[in-house]
């Protein structure tokens, strides 16, 4: 179709170039509704491809905190994805906070990472940001590394109880979902 | 169905009347808002044959294709949504002990079955399975006339019509024995925004409701559709108008 | 330039560079582009276009449905529901694909009928006929393998029957049925190889449609007079005009199919479809989709098994030899005039044929569909032989540019050697 551009062209002896631009006009609309046309059939087809309507409707997933102990997290599924849950101790709150900023890979106070009010509890994303493992240290038995955090057993990351990287080779802090508190016990993700 | 296609062909007229027809009255028709090609569906109505679905059909009938997230198509609320989700319990999965437990709904939920398979509603129904819903306007001809109809016509037998035990007379049902009891009468219901129950109200707004259930992208078909239909008529006149300059210098 | 190279003769040098090691822009425009093409096409002639179109538009919403569906007898309805219910747009391009069957039959039994009309299957273009009806064997093939997919009730009966046919072969016709379920009935190894072929065959059919278009190329189009092509006077390049000639008519194709979408997508469907197949529930009226009903009827027509599904291969098998059974030394109707009177009657046959295929074989209509399958039979095996060796053609013109036509001086004066198929006798 994107050829037909060359129909001016043709056979236009006899004819003055005010009939020739007119001409021109004349073939280019069509054309001009054929590209349009084409873009509208082709976006149906690509956003099919998106996320469907059952697959949004289970975007959020909702967590009850209560059966989680002191000093211990759990991981729940949300978009397929793990998310770590942790209720923290005093003292891990404690470290999170009076870590020097300078110090950090990814600078950023714990404040930032937890709902004000709700410093106890830290929810990440439960993916290292190196290459997609799962770090351990959700259980009081797993290796947390030397931070007290997560630790990445595929290359050796390292993350803080705040979920800040501490040591390489990840790049960047654990993230953090969207997520808020329904009530004392209850987060709504998603 | 078949009629249709050979009517719109326009040939030969004279239906051959087959097995189909088995003698069932001709439908009763009623005015719906979702026809033609501008047509939407009257949200009010379709939330009233949602009571009437809730309140009566879901006894029997699943709709198993349907979400509660769905009936944001009728214009309820997300609040509403989630208040009718809830009032359900479904299997939420396994414990931490591995038990199967049950939660309460949520808004992607599926509608909940009144049977845990076809086999027990079959079993419960004296043997008649009741047909899921959420296809039941598409999969009868006539669509929702048919439901119409059907909802009104349980009359009494002709004389000599002897009507088999747990099966009940209706003149529009092919065959006319049905298995299912009448399921309306007027005011079977009490409609929340105070519209009168009649049969023949109650009939539409089911009936309605199914289409919507049938069909819930008809609103959007319709809209879509009249602005690819002007397009392509667009199209179709540019064109040929620069099909008639092209050709001018070649005849 | 060295050896073997093509001399491109493209300006841009980027393209010259690709055009030199693979000409295909230098084909392109030698094949659709200068393409030397009879000026005095009618509209019939946009129907090969259509179709080519309606191919493209059925392999890419093909595609995108295939990435939702899901081949298993257990779950293929429900994923065709969560199709038209949860996916983006999934109703939208279903509906394409689901009236697009009936656009392509519709498209390509309007271009068959150009063909019997204008004589397209006479001297020298036999075999890019007889290609044609290769490509529409493997439409019905992939037609028919589609409609089983959403596995509603209609699909599962359809399959039975349709596979039962094959049941008809002696001997082996069991074992071979067998082999086509992967089973002892129509079940889930039945509907995931129908999902395969159903997604293999359309490519099969880009193949073919190739060589149909190579053939052409050879050949040159036929033209309403039937005439060949005598000179540049005669012919015009196909771009820009048949291409804008082409694409008028494929606006007006494509707001028939949009209309058939939006407004009625389910008016040539059958409602028994959207009930979930039932293996140990046939339904009252088993029926093939429109596009079969006339080849349905022809099966119907004979008592016995055996010789309903031979007579409903043959229906198909004679096109095959149409160019042999036409003994005209005339192609078009345009100059046959007792040949342009059966053309459209076998049509109406046909139409017929279809109506038996839509009723209850009971009475009236058994007779009916006997007659209109012997008439059927009876025009490609003996009524275009016999016509054409006995009608007298009307005097055809010079040529396509000067259509003025000879005076003949005795009804059925000499032909211009040039201007008619020779007859395979004399070939």
């Amino acid at each position: 179709m994107a050829d037909t551009l060359a129909m001016g062209d043709h056979g236009s002896a006899g004819h003055g170039p005010k009939d020739k631009s007119k001409r021109d006009f004349l073939v280019m609309l069509p054309v001009a509704g054929a590209v349009i046309g084409a873009g509208a059939i082709a976006w149906p087809l690509i956003d099919s491809m998106n996320p469907s309507g059952d697959v949004l409707a289970l975007a959020s997933t909702e967590v009850d905190l209560t059966p989680i102990a002191e000093g211990s997290g759990i991981t729940v599924v949300w978009r397929g994805k793990p998310i770590f849950v942790r209720y923290r101790t005093p003292k891990e709150i404690k470290e999170a906070e009076d870590v020097k900023l300078s110090q950090l890979i990814e600078p950023q106070p714990d404040s930032a990472r937890v709902k004000p009010g709700h410093a106890q509890w830290i929810v990440l994303i439960g993916i290292c940001t190196h290459l997609g493992c799962i770090p351990l240290g959700n259980k009081p038995t797993d290796p947390r590394g030397e931070w007290g955090g997560w630790y990445c057993p595929c290359h050796g990351s390292q993350y803080d109880t705040s979920g800040r990287v501490r040591h390489g080779p990840a790049p960047l802090n654990l993230w953090i979902p969207p997520y808020q508190f329904l009530n004392n016990s209850r987060i709504k993700i998603g | 169905m078949r009629m249709r296609i050979i009517a719109a062909l326009a040939f030969l007229m004279a239906p051959a009347g087959g097995a189909m027809a088995q003698d069932a009255a001709p439908l009763l028709h009623s005015h719906w808002s979702f026809d033609g090609i501008f047509g939407t569906y009257d949200d009010a109505a379709a939330q009233r044959g949602f009571q009437i679905y809730s309140q009566i059909c879901s006894a029997c009938h699943s709709m198993k294709y349907m979400a509660y997230r769905n009936l944001a198509g009728i214009g309820l609320s997300k609040a509403q949504i989630k208040a009718v989700a809830a009032a359900v319990t479904v299997p939420g999965g396994l414990d931490d002990q591995g038990k199967e437990i049950e939660r309460p709904g949520r808004p992607s939920d599926q509608f909940k079955s009144p049977f845990p398979n076809d086999k027990a509603a079959e079993a419960a129904m004296g043997g008649a399975l009741p047909p899921d819903q959420s296809l039941l306007v598409s999969a009868r001809d006539g669509g929702p006339n048919y439901i119409y109809s059907l909802m009104q016509g349980y009359v009494t037998p002709p004389p000599g019509v002897k009507v088999p035990d747990g099966h009940y007379y209706n003149k529009y049902f092919p065959g006319h024995m049905i298995a299912m009891p009448p399921p309306l009468t007027a005011n079977a219901v009490t409609y929340a925004d105070g519209t009168k129950a009649t049969l023949a109200q109650e009939a539409h707004d089911v009936a309605t409701f199914l289409t919507y259930t049938s069909y819930p992208n008809l609103d959007e078909q319709h809209r879509l559709g009249v602005k690819v239909m002007l397009f392509l008529i667009f199209m179709t006149i540019v064109t040929y108008i620069a099909k008639r300059r092209i050709w001018a210098d070649a005849h | 330039m060295a050896a073997g190279l093509f001399k491109s003769e493209l300006k841009n040098p980027v393209l010259r560079w690709v055009d030199t090691r693979l000409p295909v822009i230098t084909l392109m425009q030698k094949e659709y582009g200068t393409f030397p093409t009879p000026r005095n096409f009618n509209y019939f002639w946009n129907f090969g276009a259509l179709a080519t179109v309606t191919l493209l538009i059925m392999i890419a919403t093909g595609v995108f449905l295939a990435m939702h569906y899901t081949p298993n007898s257990t779950m293929a309805f429900a994923s065709v529901q969560h199709i038209m219910r949860d996916v983006n747009y999934g109703w939208l391009i279903r509906y394409v694909h689901m009236n697009g069957a009936s656009m392509f039959f519709i498209v390509v039994y309007i271009h068959i009928y150009r063909g019997l009309y204008y004589g397209s299957y006479k001297f020298p273009r036999e075999l890019l006929w007889m290609l044609g009806v290769v490509i529409l064997l493997l439409m019905m093939a992939t037609a028919f393998m589609g409609y089983v997919l959403p596995w509603g009730q209609m699909s599962f009966w359809g399959a039975t029957v349709i596979t039962n046919l094959f049941s008809a072969i002696p001997v082996v016709g069991t074992t071979i049925v067998q082999w086509l379920w992967g089973g002892f009935s129509v079940g889930n190894p039945t509907l995931n190889r129908f999902f395969s072929l159903h997604y293999l065959l359309p490519f099969v059919i880009v193949g073919v449609v190739f060589l149909h278009v190579v053939a052409l190329h050879i050949t040159g189009s036929n033209n309403p007079l039937g005439i060949d092509v005598k000179g540049p006077q005669d012919t015009l390049p196909f771009h820009p005009y048949y291409t804008v000639k082409d694409s008028v008519g494929l606006c007006v194709f494509l707001a028939i199919w949009a209309a058939f979408v939006f407004f009625m997508p389910n008016l040539l469907g059958d409602v028994i479809n959207n009930i979930p197949a039932n293996p140990l529930h046939t339904p009252a009226d088993v029926v093939p989709e429109w596009y079969f009903l006339p080849f349905y009827a022809i099966l119907r027509s004979v008592p016995n098994k055996f010789m309903g599904v031979m007579l409903m291969f043959a229906s198909i098998g004679v096109l095959f030899v149409l160019p042999w059974l036409d003994t005209s030394p005339v192609r078009s109707c345009r100059f046959r005039p007792i040949y342009r009177i059966l053309v459209p009657l076998l049509v109406v046959d046909v139409f017929v044929l279809g109506y038996v295929g839509a009723h209850h074989p009971q009475g009236f209509i058994i007779l009916l569909g006997r007659v209109a399958t012997a008439w059927y039979f009876l025009h490609f095996l003996v009524f275009t032989p016999l016509v054409g060796l006995f009608e007298t053609p009307l005097p055809l013109p010079e040529s396509i540019a000067a259509p003025v036509v000879r005076k003949s001086p005795s009804g059925g004066g000499p032909i211009p050697g040039g201007a008619v198929a020779k007859p395979m006798e004399n070939a």
